[in-house]
């Protein structure tokens, strides 16, 4: 509804369609910068070997290959296992689906207490968790692993899923609340008087607003939970590791021959999840959904 | 739900473990995740299946064994550590010192390693006197790689002391030929910086200052000759050699774009890879100077729980240093046997010069460890030197001030 | 009973949250705390041997490389991020027809393994392969762009690609924001004549002003963990002339065997966020909570 051109009117037709014009010249700019790397990287996959390593990194394929995709997905070794990625993708979902709604779900009630149901030392605890998330995971993994040793959950999916949650609830918390916060306190007061109680009041009035700010919530875990590295390396074992250590176990060799095009490949694959979360999730952003309801 | 699958695997994994008991077993962490090197641990799954045992592959791969170092440390703390690990060099004792390593004596007597093992090699596979890894194979670091054709057409040989060398770089600049492909990472620098070190001052000399850290070597004008040959050596590389992978720098002298490579021996690899046959397209060579750098590569020992699983350790350390494996997996991988009674019949020319001169340097007390690829020092303490070696390479610092610089550098660590 | 359960609920809600967080945040920190007094090196030993790991970490010119590469880099990373951030959301809430599109190719960057991306990035912004070669290809014999290889600028190319990689999701918290936005007000105004860049810097970005801090404290979490980046781009190199506090800290930790150094930096890493969030979140709550 903030549309530049309707300020403008009727009056400068001519105007606003300059103003339409150069609006989409620059976004498309903005696109070109966000694509660049993404070209260098397809246009790699699609490579052979000897044409990579005769030296044009950065140019069109001269014969386009899929051979590094099919090789990515089902044959590259990640080990003495040359099964590709595919293995590994259950691993990811079933800790990532778990992991990204409990952590929303968390997130979201708390972030509701902080924004609309303050008690004393409600921000104190706002403030702790908040700064839990500057917390550099390279110093939890030692003391992590020796408590989920403890806990006996070591090396599985569910403490996996365990240590995401745990540090994934200071952003879901964190979105929640700052979005929540700008949400009328009159509502919730009104809302009162007519007798409805706390989980009754989050359920028929934030709930049906939250739909923006549980996409953004999504995507942020899922990126963050999927993408993870550091976690998944050092809480899985053999059979439970993720699809991240794959990745690297097919990119990283240390003294073998680097197979870009099956690397570049094998990212993209990797990342296929996060981007249909992305345009899935990212329908939801329409603004005014249910709009209607705050005023209602 | 998904509770209900996770306990319904690790019914079916206790199920089968139940079955298997009295098999011999083992979970393997390493980092040979890639093409050549993933086919040659295969090998050694395959001979370890024959003999009746279960391998549990757990391969994590990154920054040259990083990242699987971080999942060691979280695996021994949570009470869960895997059979055998990738390990070498004085970190197989470290890790001895926090009490974790199992003894391997029994095996190692039994198929007599004392006898086959070069004398340096076989010291690091012991902890206080008892073994406790198995070593997998030897690469040679003070290599030195040519593209045949740029020196056939500038009338260049190889160089066997760093003048000649500095005067064939002279000669293909004027030709306007890169004379060194480099990357510039940090271990690239001082897989450099050690050949020099040992070209310049001789094996006593490295061995002093890189092995036992003795300040008056490090201090030393020797030392200081050192940074000197590092910096003619900056003026030898392409402007844009920062960040460089190895293998783009090896392409580099495949393709012609540069005259030399300083790399370890996996390098051939890359050549073999495209193709390339050693003494027709590339050259290999030792570095200017004697001695042999070797980098061993090791599976270390730990500490398991369970009959099953110390039957699988005793048989995989069996089975690393057996000659069948020996052999396969070093043709596979460019490196060669660690043992010493291994045919080398089927071996390039490369391989063979590496052997010959393994045996002749173990005679004369000139086979050294790599302090580059972890063979030498602890870790801090090579990080320590590496870091004032890449400062150095990569800025108009002084020789002098480098010299100074590490002296201070190693005493913060000791 | 039910009634005390009523009036409690929400500290009940909140008390799983704050539970965890003591013991694995805290506790964690406490734990760091102590190993960076130690003498630890492969693993945790817990014998206090005074403050030496911080005299050494003070000592160390890698570390102060590091920390004036953190300055640098953050600052450059948040600014340009969140500027980017907020006039993509902007210009993508005026009724963009392509806005699905252009969206999920803001956001991508994010989807996508730092490990393999650094390389292409690697490979674009080498001068020898990539921009530089291309543009004097076009004729511009002139053109240089050499950040990467030259220890003064390479920590620059760390920010292009960071903000590459994370001004997407900032550009979606604003269009989360923008879209919470009563539209009521705005009519209101732009029936009243009020100039849309008015109606923008005047109504629409103050009413966000929480949203400004989720993205503060995303893109600061980001800047100093940044990890992945800078090992897969530089690896911290020309030199160390890219190191940052998180590689100097895991380089420590995992491949030198040095815990006791390695938990001193992270100390005083968190120390330094500390310095800069608190007095943010200070003032931030106690505006929001009058």
């Amino acid at each position: 509804m903030t549309d530049l051109s309707a300020t403008q009117g009727a009056a400068r037709p001519w105007g606003k369609i300059a103003l339409r014009w150069g609006l989409y010249v620059l976004l498309g700019l903005f696109a070109l910068y966000y694509l660049v790397p993404l070209f260098v990287m397809v246009t790699t996959s699609l490579k052979s070997l000897d044409e990579i390593r005769s030296g044009s990194l950065i140019a069109l394929p001269r014969d386009v290959t899929f051979d590094a995709w099919a090789k990515a997905w089902s044959g590259a070794c990640t080990g003495i296992q040359c099964e590709g990625l595919r293995p590994y993708f259950f691993n990811s979902i079933a800790m990532a689906i778990p992991a990204v709604m409990i952590s929303t779900v968390i997130g979201a009630m708390n972030g509701y207490v902080v924004a609309q149901w303050k008690f004393r030392g409600a921000n104190i605890i706002f403030s702790l968790l908040l700064f839990g998330c500057f917390i550099p995971f390279q110093v939890v993994l030692l003391p992590m692993a020796k408590m989920l040793g403890v806990l006996g959950m070591a090396g599985t999916i569910p403490g996996l899923i365990m240590v995401h949650v745990i540090y994934g609830i200071g952003f879901t918390t964190l979105f929640f609340r700052n979005y929540y916060v700008t949400i009328p306190v009159e509502l919730v007061k009104a809302a009162k008087i007519d007798g409805a109680g706390f989980f009754r009041i989050f359920w028929s009035i934030f709930l049906p607003l939250s739909l923006p700010i549980i996409v953004v919530s999504v995507i942020w875990q899922f990126t963050q939970i999927w993408n993870d590295f550091l976690f998944g390396v050092s809480f899985s074992q053999a059979g439970t590791q993720p699809v991240t250590v794959a990745l690297n176990n097919i990119v990283n060799s240390t003294t073998g021959v680097k197979e870009y095009n099956v690397d570049m490949a094998a990212a993209i694959i990797a990342a296929l999840p996060t981007l249909l979360v992305y345009v899935v999730a990212g329908k939801y952003f329409i603004r005014g959904l249910t709009a209607g309801s705050v005023k209602g | 739900m998904k509770y209900t699958v996770f306990a319904a695997a690790t019914a079916a994994l206790c199920a089968f473990a139940t079955t298997s008991t009295a098999e011999p077993q083992a979970e393997v962490l390493h980092w040979w995740t890639s093409g050549g090197e993933a086919k040659s641990v295969a090998v050694l799954q395959q001979e370890f299946k024959d003999a009746g045992g279960t391998w549990t592959d757990m391969p994590v791969a990154g920054g040259g064994g990083d990242a699987a170092m971080t999942a060691l440390r979280a695996r021994v703390l949570s009470g869960n550590a895997p059979a055998a690990v990738q390990l070498k060099g004085p970190a197989i004792q470290e890790w001895y010192e926090e009490g974790v390593l199992s003894d391997i004596s029994s095996v190692a007597e039994e198929n007599g390693w004392a006898d086959v093992l070069p004398a340096a090699i076989a010291e690091h596979m012991k902890c206080e006197g008892h073994w406790c890894a198995a070593p997998v194979n030897v690469h040679r670091v003070d290599w030195i790689w040519a593209n045949k054709k740029i020196l056939e057409d500038n009338g260049i040989a190889m160089p066997t002391t760093w003048d000649e060398f500095n005067a064939a770089a002279e000669k293909l600049k004027a030709a306007g030929i890169t004379p060194l492909a480099h990357g510039g990472q940090s271990w690239q620098d001082a897989t450099v910086f050690e050949t020099v070190v040992l070209g310049l001052g001789g094996p006593e000399f490295f061995h002093k200052a890189l092995v036992e850290l003795d300040p008056e070597a490090l201090g030393s004008d020797t030392m200081k000759a050192v940074f000197d040959q590092m910096r003619l050596l900056r003026g030898d590389v392409d402007a844009n050699f920062s960040g460089r992978d190895w293998n783009l720098a090896t392409a580099m002298v495949m393709n012609g774009e540069a005259a030399f490579q300083i790399m370890g021996d996996w390098a051939k690899g890359e050549f073999l890879a495209a193709g390339k046959v050693p003494g027709e397209d590339f050259l290999c060579a030792s570095t200017p100077g004697d001695g042999y750098l070797y980098n061993v590569d090791s599976f270390a020992m730990f500490e398991v729980e369970g009959d099953d699983k110390v039957e699988g350790q005793k048989l995989l350390a069996k089975l690393i240093v057996g000659p069948s494996f020996q052999k396969v997996f070093n043709l596979n991988k460019g490196s060669i046997p660690v043992r010493t009674d291994v045919s080398l019949d089927d071996f390039d020319m490369c391989a063979h010069t590496s052997a010959e001169e393994m045996a002749s340097s173990s005679a004369n007390g000139s086979l050294l460890p790599s302090y580059a690829h972890g063979m030498a020092l602890r870790g801090a303490q090579s990080g320590a030197i590496t870091d004032v070696v890449t400062a150095h390479f990569n800025s108009d610092m002084s020789s002098e001030d480098a010299v100074k610089m590490l002296v201070d550098a190693v005493a913060a660590v000791q | 009973m039910t009634l005390w359960l009523e009036r409690h609920v929400p500290k009940l809600v909140l008390a799983p949250s704050f539970a965890a967080i003591l013991l694995f945040v805290y506790g964690f920190i406490a734990w760091t705390g102590w190993i960076s007094l130690t003498k630890s090196r492969l693993m945790p030993k817990y014998d206090i041997e005074g403050v030496q790991q911080y005299t050494r970490l003070f000592d160390a010119p890698r570390w102060d490389v590091a920390m004036n590469n953190l300055y640098i880099f953050g600052a450059l990373f948040i600014v340009i991020a969140m500027v980017l951030g907020l006039l993509l959301a902007i210009l993508l809430d005026q009724k963009i027809r392509t806005e699905g599109v252009l969206r999920t190719i803001y956001l991508y960057p994010m989807a996508l393994s730092m490990i393999v991306t650094g390389t292409a990035w690697k490979w674009i912004l080498n001068p020898g392969l990539g921009l530089e070669k291309v543009v004097q290809g076009w004729g511009f014999e002139n053109f240089k762009f050499d950040w990467l290889v030259n220890p003064d600028y390479a920590i620059y190319t760390i920010v292009i690609a960071a903000v590459w990689q994370s001004s997407g999701f900032v550009m979606a918290l604003f269009l989360a924001g923008l879209r919470s936005v009563d539209s009521e007000i705005i009519k209101a105004a732009q029936v009243d004549g009020i100039p849309t860049t008015r109606i923008y810097t005047a109504i629409i970005i103050p009413s966000m002003a929480p949203i400004f801090l989720s993205a503060f404290i995303v893109l600061s979490h980001l800047a100093i963990k940044s990890f992945d980046l800078v090992i897969a781009m530089t690896n911290g190199g020309p030199g160390y002339a890219t190191d940052l506090p998180a590689t100097y800290m895991y380089a420590m930790a995992f491949s030198r065997g040095d815990l006791g150094q390695a938990a001193s930096s992270a100390m005083i890493m968190m120390l330094v966020v500390f310095t800069i969030v608190v007095p943010y979140l200070y003032s931030e709550l106690r505006t929001r909570n009058d």
